[in-house]
């Protein structure tokens, strides 16, 4: 059961790969270095479960709030071409 | 090692070399950063079918999180293409051939993968493991070791860090006052 879904997960992680290989546009790239962390969290969690160590679950939780930070800080550089200089039209709050 | 974790890991070596190679080969910077945050997140993985949790915990949170918006900082300071220059390809393959072959031949000495006879598990781990409840009192080992045997090497490391922090802190500070500076803003 567990050895179905690592293998589902593996070959998922595949496709992911090989649309971050080829992919014409960074919109691409970025979906599928997001959907990767994803994926590395599903078999972080199913690997855990594998062996018979269901605590590997904290751990995957943490990669799944890294990713979501990282996946934040990319699309801010897209949006606004940087990340730490703030905006003219922005008061300098803080 | 058993079998299903032999093949996880195999499966993901050989994603790891794809990622590497295609890094390698990529002309667009950004791209380039983006495959190394998959990269992070696959060694992430091999780590921990290694067992060795902790350290693929850090390579989360530094390799995949920290260094790809660093690189990405960069990126937005310098330029998103670089200029191809010429390169001996087949010097730097025989050197990292070298390099490669007396790293593995250097794996030959040493203990096999969970050994018991290893060194590390030989010279004192056996006393931590059995004694430190009585002579430190803590139940936790990692604990005892890293704030007891080990006290003033923690020390030491927390204050490299605490210099990093307040470096950081003075590079930061700095920066914000001269922005809010009103001889900037004509």
């Amino acid at each position: 059961m567990y050895i179905a879904g690592i293998a589902a997960v593996l070959v998922t992680m595949a496709l992911t790969l090989a649309r971050a290989f080829m992919g014409p546009t960074v919109y691409d790239r970025i979906l599928a270095v997001n959907s990767f962390g994803t994926k590395t969290v599903l078999i972080i969690a199913l690997y855990g479960y594998f062996t018979g160590r269901p605590d590997f679950l904290d751990i995957a939780l943490v990669y799944a709030l890294i990713n979501f930070i990282g996946t934040i800080a990319v699309l801010k550089f897209f949006e606004y071409g940087d990340l730490g200089r703030d905006r003219p039209s922005q008061p300098d709050d803080i | 090692m058993d079998i299903g974790s032999f093949l996880i890991n195999a499966i993901l070596l050989v994603f790891l070399a794809a990622t590497a190679i295609a890094v390698a080969r990529l002309q667009n910077l950004f791209a380039g950063a983006m495959l190394f945050g998959i990269y992070s997140l696959l060694s992430a993985g091999v780590f921990v079918v290694l067992d060795a949790v902790d350290v693929a915990f850090t390579e989360a949170a530094v390799g995949a999180g920290i260094a790809t918006i660093l690189m990405l900082s960069t990126i937005a300071l310098t330029g998103i293409k670089h200029e191809s220059i010429p390169i001996r390809p087949l010097r730097s393959l025989l050197l990292v051939a070298v390099v490669g072959a007396a790293l593995i031949y250097g794996t030959f000495d040493m203990p096999r993968f969970g050994d018991a006879e290893a060194p590390a598990h030989q010279h004192v781990a056996l006393r931590y493991l059995q004694q430190s409840g009585d002579e430190i009192g803590i139940p936790n080992v990692v604990t005892s070791v890293l704030a007891s045997y080990r006290g003033y090497d923690t020390l030491g490391e927390v204050a490299v860090i605490f210099t990093a922090g307040i470096g950081v802190l003075c590079l930061l500070g700095g920066s914000r006052r001269r922005r809010t500076d009103p001889a900037d803003k004509s």
